[in-house]
C-alpha cells in the first residue's frame, strides 16, 4: 500500500523527529510512504483565528498536493480535523480530500487493522487525548489500544484527561494567563501519575505542555505517539 | 444590553485577575466539577439522549425559521386568555414598559423570579431609578443582590461565593432590607436556607406585583412556563395581583408536545435532576386563581439581528441550562465576571457579541475567549456548535481590522505567503535550525512574550523534516 505523508508545518519545522518516526513506523508495517513536497500548512491557525480569506490559498495548495492519493496520513489530530471538518466549506474539491485523510491512529487501526505494531518502549507513560482528536475526529480508544500493545510500556491513567491542555492555537498568546493556568493543571495531573512521559498525538499541544513542564521544572517529558510506536528493541527511540 | 458592563476591560485582562484569585479558583473548581459529574451521570441514564438532543435542536430551528408566525399566534392566545402583550425592541423600551406598568399599580416594590432576560436589560436598576425596589427571591440571586455583586453563572449566580462568604453577607445585609438574619447564624447550608426562607416569606406575603421571565412560551395555547427548584417562583407567580413577564422572543415553542423534549433535557443538563421540583405554567388570567392582571413583554434586544446570521443564529436555540459553563476550562479559571455580561462562559462568548455587536473592547475580545476545545458543544442539549460560532465571530472582528488585528492580519498574510511557497519555507526553517535555538528564552514583542512568559521553547532541530526526507529517501 502506498500513502502520502502529510507531516504538517509544526512537525516539519519544530518536530521533524515525529515525521521520521511516522515514516519508520509505516515502512516497518510494509507501507510505502510518499512525501509530496508541495505541502506546507493546512491553514488551521489562520482559519481558527478568523482569517478565512488568508486560509483559502493554503487549502488550495494542500488539496493540490494530495490529490491522487487514496490515503493521506497525518500525525496530528487537529490538522486531520481541520481537513475533514472545515475543508468542505471551501468547496467540493476541498471536501473530497476529507475522507481520504486519516490521523495516524485511525490509519493504523482502521485501514491497516493493527493495534500491535511491534513496538518496545520501556517507560511509564500517560496519555493526553487532545481535544480535536477526541471530539472532532472521535479517535476514541484507538491510541489506548495501540499503547497497550507496546511491550515494556506501562500505561498510567491521566486524571482529567479529557480536559483541554490550554494550547488552542492563538488562544495561547491571546489569553496567556488562562492558557498557562490550564497548562499548569495538565502538567500537575501528568506528574501525579508518576509517569515520566506524557504522550500525545498532537505536537502543538505537546509544545505547550512540554514548555510549561520545563518552565515549572516538572519531572516530565513529552513524546509524540508516533515516536513511541516507532521505537523497537533493536532501534529504541530515546 | 445597557451600560453597566460596557467599558469593561477586554476578557484577557479581566481574566488575569481571576486566575490569580486563589479562593475564586477553588470555589469555581469545586462547584463546576461537582455539577459537571452529576450532569454526566444524569444524562447517561437516558439511552435516547442523542435523539432528544437532535429533537430539541430541530424544534428550535423550525420555530426560529417561522418565528414571526409563532409569535403572532402566541400574542393572539395570550390576549384571548386575558393577558396583555407588549413588544419591546430593546432594553430601554422594555424597561420603560415595565416601569410604567408597575407605576400604574401604585406599588413601590416587586418580587422577582430569577430571570436572565430582566438581568440582561438591567431591569432592577431601571426600577430603582423610578423609586421601585425589586426583591430577588431566588436564593443565589438574593445572595448576589444583598452583596451588591454581579451574577457570575447563569444557573448559580453566586457560584463564586462559598458558604462562609454567604453567611457574612446575610449577617451584614439582610437587616437593611427586611427581616435580619437569625442571631448566631452559622454557615451550615440548612441554616442559610432557613434564614433566606424567613427573610423572603415577608416579601412574598406583602408583594402585589411579581416580575418573571419564562423558560418557554407555548404558542398554541399562549401558556408560559417557568421551571425552578426552590418554589420561590411558584410564590411570585401566584400570590401577587399583577404579574409581568419579560421574555426573549426566541423562547417560544409551537406546541405542548415540544415541551416534552425540553422538560427532559433542561433539568438533567442544568441541575442534573431527572425532573425539576417546580414546573409552573399559566395562561393569561383566571378568575379567583392567581394574578388578576398579566402582562407579557416580548423582548428583541438584538435577537433579530442574531437571527439574520446564518451561522450565529443557532445561539438562539439556547435553553440557558448552563451545562456549557460547567464543563468549560476557560470559564472555570476566568470566572463569570470576566465575560462582562450576564451571559458568561461559552454561550456568553457567542451570544453577547451577537446581541451587543463587537465594537466595544470586551465584546470584541469575547470570541477569542476559548481554546476551541469543543467541550461545550459536546454537552449542549440543543447541539449549539459554539466553536463554529466563535470562529465566525472572529472573522467579523478580524475582518474589521482595529486594535491589534491589523498587525495580526499582516503576520497571517506573511505566514500565508511563506507557507504557500515551500522553497521559502524550507529556507526559513534551515536558517532557524542553523541558529540552533531560534529564539532567546524570553522573546521580545507582542505575542511572543505571551508565550515565553509562561513556557519554555524547545531546541529547534538541526534540519527540518523535508531536508531529512530529501537526504534519506532520495
Ligand atoms: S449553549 Fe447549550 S449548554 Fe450552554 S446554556 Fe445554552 S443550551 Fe445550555
Amino acid at each position: 500500500m502506498r500513502v502520502a505523508l502529510f507531516v504538517t508545518c509544526v512537525n516539519d519545522a519544530v518536530f521533524p523527529s515525529t515525521g521520521v518516526a511516522t515514516v519508520r513506523l509505516l515502512e516497518r508495517l510494509g507501507v510505502e510512504v510518499d512525501f509530496p513536497s508541495a505541502q506546507t500548512c493546512c491553514g488551521q491557525p489562520q482559519f481558527n483565528t478568523g482569517y478565512r480569506r488568508e486560509t483559502a490559498p493554503l487549502v488550495r495548495r494542500t488539496v493540490r498536493a494530495f490529490e491522487g492519493y487514496e490515503h493521506v496520513v497525518v500525525p496530528s489530530g487537529s490538522c486531520a480535523a481541520m481537513v475533514r471538518h472545515h475543508y468542505p466549506s471551501f468547496g467540493p474539491r476541498a471536501a473530497a480530500l476529507g475522507p481520504r485523510v486519516r490521523e495516524l491512529t485511525e490509519f493504523l487501526v482502521d485501514v491497516l487493522g493493527v493495534t500491535d505494531v511491534g513496538a518496545y518502549f520501556p517507560h511509564a507513560v500517560t496519555y493526553h487525548p487532545s481535544c480535536h482528536g477526541l471530539r472532532l475526529l472521535g479517535l476514541g480508544d484507538r491510541p489506548r489500544r495501540l499503547l497497550e500493545a507496546v511491550r515494556g510500556l506501562e500505561l498510567r491513567e491521566l486524571p482529567g484527561a479529557e480536559e483541554c491542555c490550554g494550547f488552542g492555537g492563538t488562544f495561547a498568546v491571546k489569553n496567556p494567563d488562562v492558557s498557562a493556568a490550564m497548562g499548569a493543571d495538565k502538567v500537575a495531573h501528568a506528574v501525579e501519575t508518576g509517569a515520566g512521559v506524557l504522550c500525545g498525538a498532537d505536537n502543538s499541544c505537546l509544545l505547550h505542555v512540554g514548555g510549561t513542564a520545563s518552565r515549572l521544572k516538572a519531572p516530565l517529558r513529552t513524546v509524540h505517539l508516533a515516536e513511541v510506536l516507532a521505537s523497537t528493541e533493536e532501534e529504541p527511540w530515546r | 444590553m445597557s451600560g453597566t458592563f460596557l467599558g469593561m476591560p477586554s476578557f484577557p485582562r479581566a481574566a488575569r485577575e481571576a486566575v490569580r484569585d486563589e479562593r475564586l479558583r477553588r470555589n469555581l473548581r469545586h462547584a463546576t466539577h461537582t455539577i459537571r459529574d452529576k450532569r454526566a451521570r444524569a444524562v447517561a441514564e437516558l439511552d435516547d439522549w442523542a435523539e432528544l438532543r437532535e429533537a430539541g435542536k430541530r424544534i428550535k430551528d423550525r420555530t426560529l425559521r417561522h418565528l414571526d408566525t409563532y409569535l403572532l399566534e402566541l400574542e393572539e392566545r395570550v390576549t384571548a386568555a386575558g393577558g396583555t402583550v407588549h413588544w419591546a425592541e430593546d432594553a430601554a423600551e422594555a424597561n420603560r414598559i415595565v416601569t410604567g406598568l408597575v407605576r400604574a399599580t401604585g406599588e413601590r416594590e416587586v418580587v422577582k423570579v430569577k430571570s436572565m432576560a430582566t438581568q440582561e436589560i438591567e431591569l432592577n436598576e431601571a426600577l430603582e431609578e423610578a423609586g421601585i425596589r425589586a426583591y430577588e427571591t431566588d436564593l443565589a440571586e438574593l445572595i448576589v443582590q444583598l452583596g451588591e455583586d454581579r451574577p457570575s453563572h447563569i444557573l448559580v449566580p453566586a457560584i463564586h461565593r462559598n458558604r462562609t462568604e454567604i453567611r457574612d453577607i446575610f449577617r451584614a445585609e439582610m437587616g437593611r432590607w427586611g427581616r435580619p438574619a437569625p442571631d448566631g447564624l452559622t454557615d451550615e447550608p440548612a441554616e442559610l436556607a432557613e434564614a433566606a426562607r424567613l427573610h423572603l416569606r415577608e416579601k412574598f406575603l406583602r408583594a402585589r406585583v411579581g416580575i418573571s421571565g419564562a423558560n418557554f412560551m407555548v404558542a398554541e395555547t399562549g401558556t408560559l412556563v417557568v421551571v425552578e427548584s426552590e418554589g420561590n417562583g411558584r410564590m411570585c407567580l401566584t400570590l401577587p395581583e399583577t404579574l409581568i413577564s419579560v421574555v426573549g422572543i426566541e423562547k417560544v415553542v409551537p406546541t405542548w408536545r415540544d415541551l416534552e423534549v425540553f422538560l427532559q433535557t433542561l433539568p438533567r443538563s442544568s441541575t442534573a435532576e431527572r425532573m425539576n421540583p417546580y414546573t409552573s405554567t399559566w395562561t393569561g388570567t383566571a378568575d379567583g386563581d392567581g394574578p388578576d392582571a398579566f402582562h407579557l413583554v416580548l423582548l428583541d434586544n438584538g435577537r433579530t439581528r442574531a437571527l439574520a446570521d446564518e451561522t450565529g443564529r443557532q445561539a438562539l436555540r439556547c435553553i440557558r441550562c448552563s451545562a456549557c459553563l460547567n464543563v468549560c476550562p476557560v470559564y472555570e479559571r476566568a470566572g463569570g465576571h470576566a465575560y462582562g455580561s450576564v451571559y458568561p462562559g461559552p454561550i456568553g462568548a457567542v451570544l453577547t457579541p451577537q446581541l451587543r455587536g463587537t465594537t466595544s473592547e470586551i465584546d470584541a475580545s469575547l470570541p477569542y475567549a476559548s481554546s476551541l476545545c469543543g467541550a461545550c458543544y459536546e454537552v449542549c442539549p440543543v447541539a449549539i456548535d459554539i466553536p463554529e460560532v466563535l470562529v465566525r465571530l472572529r472573522e467579523e472582528v478580524a475582518g474589521r481590522g482595529g486594535k491589534g488585528h491589523r498587525l495580526e492580519k499582516a503576520a497571517m498574510k506573511a505566514a500565508g505567503w511563506v507557507l504557500d511557497h515551500p522553497g521559502a519555507l524550507a529556507a526559513g526553517e534551515r536558517i532557524a535550525g542553523a541558529a540552533g535555538r531560534l529564539l532567546p528564552e524570553r522573546l521580545p514583542g507582542p505575542g511572543a512574550r505571551q508565550w515565553t512568559d509562561h513556557r519554555d521553547l524547545p531546541d529547534l532541530p538541526a534540519e527540518p523534516f523535508r531536508d531529512w526526507w530529501r537526504k534519506n529517501r532520495p
